[in-house]
């Protein structure tokens, strides 16, 4: 055929399967650890993760978080310990959803959910607050107007837990396993981890 | 053979109201025909792609073109400063309309078998089924195509912009350059056929698929006419004229709004027009077999189908092909299309003069390709004779590496 071959070529791919897929129609399911917008998690009675320590702040790349920490009233405490981050904001008009936040909080307060499908009609809505991305009394996310949530996208928000335990036991070292989440329980062992999940019932008084 | 017999008796109003509708529904049939060609070339594309094209506006994308041409007309209309005003404003229209008049000669149905002429009768007037059948209608053909380039050559001049200047004076050359090798094929057609009305030239063609001239010229014109077609219409792998890499836009860079639209038009009203033209010239307008039920809409259905095939094949080209280098697409014109469409003239010219005289028809052939060798050994001859003495050009090894291949 020589000259003539690409035609055949072209010609083929006619009755070949379609790669385009009709996007809002259609969604293809999300990788399980893909990078989406951001929860704040809880401890399972209720306590808020976070801790105020402005670690996800230092380490963003893209300077889209900025925390305020606060010394927790005695009397009515927000997170177990000392301190608590009375101002949590994070832009998405400058996120880039590299995880690092993630990697780098001690207490996994901060995680990231599979939703990347919300959008805002000006620059003050794109500054999501402590009141949106803290997650429910139930452990799951807030679903805001004008996002798009869809089934599975709030699951597997949790991040991988250190070495060594939040805590600091040493009991935990070396041991590299899923963190619980509230709400969703623990996630099944990895190939490579110890399937020996952190007990729970310590996280309360941990931190 | 006389002319389209509504003229026969003298011209009334009837028959001037006869000739201003079918102008309009040639006009529909090329508007709706551009309308769904777009449709068709997105379509087509994207499959070759597998991708799935324009699919939003109406069922399967349908309303695509129309959305896109309300969209087009909405837009703002921007001048460059530097544009000649009064020509960049002509341009378009210089565009649009030798690609419609061309299409008034082509016979879009009609019945040539059976000592019938082709005509129909409706209101009790005879006439047939094309806009006009002027006695020479190939040279309008040819004069339309050659019109065509003032569209594009005036609208890149009067961009006052480099990119649209070096896409016009693209478009000019090799438009020029192809222009030849069509006309040359179209002659062979208009010996077979003996006349210039393309109305006669369909009408030599009826009965048989033995009379079609892509049979009856033995193929070689029609496939110069097709390569040398798709270069006038600066279609893809020819299209040199916009190669967006390039040249932006080439000579439609600077339009925006509807003026851009019509360019976009024009360039598909021609792309139908040219395959009406070629099944015309080539493959016998409407001829093809009556199953069942009226004849006349067979012819129509033939006609629709067989063009159907070259609006197809011209995106396949579009998906397929690369781009031609701009010396390689100048020696296809000028090195192989030109000499062979010239040789094969005179190849058939010298079988119909034979015939008429009555000379033994191997002798005829025989010296016909003796002389045809001749020839195209002094050609290459030339070629090798001008290139020792020019020695080294600027291409280099790259012209070398194509010569190669040529020989």
């Amino acid at each position: 055929m020589g000259y003539l071959d690409g035609f055949w070529v072209t010609l083929k791919q006619v009755f070949q399967e379609r790669v385009t897929s009709e996007y809002p129609q259609e969604k293809r399911p999300k990788p399980i650890r893909h990078h989406g917008r951001h929860v704040l998690n809880r401890y399972q009675d209720g306590m808020e993760k976070c801790i105020g320590c402005e670690l996800c702040a230092g380490v963003c790349p893209a300077r889209c978080i900025y925390v305020r920490g606060a010394d927790n009233p005695p009397e009515a405490p927000v997170s177990p310990g000392e301190r608590w981050g009375f101002v949590y904001e994070i832009n998405y008009l400058r996120c880039i959803h590299c995880d690092l936040c993630v990697e780098a909080c001690p207490t996994e307060a901060i995680t990231e959910s599979k939703l990347f499908e919300f959008s805002f009609t000006n620059r003050s809505d794109a500054i999501y607050t402590r009141s949106e991305l803290l997650v429910g009394d139930d452990g799951r996310p807030q679903t805001l107007p004008w996002e798009d949530w869809r089934e599975g996208d709030d699951q597997h928000t949790s991040a991988w837990m250190r070495a060594t335990s939040p805590n600091g036991s040493a009991a935990y070292e070396g041991r590299v396993s899923w963190s619980g989440e509230l709400g969703y329980g623990v996630r099944a062992p990895e190939a490579g981890q110890s399937g020996d999940p952190r007990p729970t019932t310590e996280e309360g008084e941990s931190a | 053979m006389t002319g389209d017999p509504l003229f026969a008796e003298g011209v009334d109003w009837v028959v001037v109201a006869f000739v201003v509708v079918k102008a309009l529904i040639g006009f529909s049939i090329v508007m709706v025909g551009v309308i769904f060609m777009i449709w068709f070339e997105r379509k087509v594309v994207a499959d070759m792609q597998n991708r799935i094209g324009p699919n939003r506006a109406g069922r399967w994308g349908l309303g695509q073109t129309l959305a896109d041409g309300i969209k087009l007309i909405f837009k703002e209309d921007l001048k460059p400063d530097r544009s000649d005003k009064l020509i960049f404003r002509l341009a378009p229209y210089l565009s649009v309309a030798p690609a419609f008049l061309t299409f008034t000669i082509v016979p879009i149905g009609g019945v040539f078998t059976g000592g019938n002429d082709g005509a129909v009768e409706i209101f009790g007037r005879r006439t047939w089924m094309q806009v006009a059948d002027p006695p020479v209608g190939v040279l309008f053909l040819l004069a339309m195509s050659s019109l065509a380039v003032y569209g594009i050559m005036l609208a890149g001049w009067s961009s006052g912009s480099k990119y649209p200047l070096l896409g016009s004076v693209r478009a000019t050359a090799q438009m020029v350059s192809y222009e030849a090798a069509l006309g040359l094929s179209v002659v062979a057609v208009v010996l077979i056929s003996g006349s210039l009305s393309t109305h006669d030239i369909v009408a030599a063609q009826a009965g048989s698929i033995a009379n079609w001239n892509l049979i009856a010229t033995a193929g070689i014109p029609f496939a110069i006419f097709c390569v040398a077609a798709t270069a006038e219409l600066n279609r893809p792998p020819f299209d040199l004229v916009e190669a967006e890499q390039e040249l932006v836009g080439g000579f439609h860079t600077e339009y925006s709004s509807i003026r851009f639209g019509m360019f976009y038009l024009a360039e598909f009203m021609n792309t139908i027009t040219m395959s009406a033209i070629i099944v015309t010239l080539f493959l016998g307008g409407p001829a093809g077999p009556v199953l069942f039920g009226p004849d006349i809409l067979w012819g129509i259905l033939w006609f629709t189908l067989k063009v159907m095939v070259f609006l197809f094949t011209f995106v396949w080209l579009r998906g397929t092909l690369p781009r031609f280098r701009y010396d390689q697409l100048m020696d296809l014109g000028w090195k192989r299309l030109i000499p062979l469409s010239l040789g094969w003239l005179l190849v058939i010219g010298a079988i119909s003069v034979g015939r008429d005289a009555g000379w033994s028809r191997v002798v005829t052939l025989a010296g016909a390709f003796a002389v045809g060798i001749i020839a195209w050994a002094a050609l290459v001859g030339a070629l090798r004779v001008a290139k020792l003495r020019g020695g080294e050009d600027e291409f280099g090894d790259l012209t070398t590496a194509t010569d190669g291949v040529k020989t």
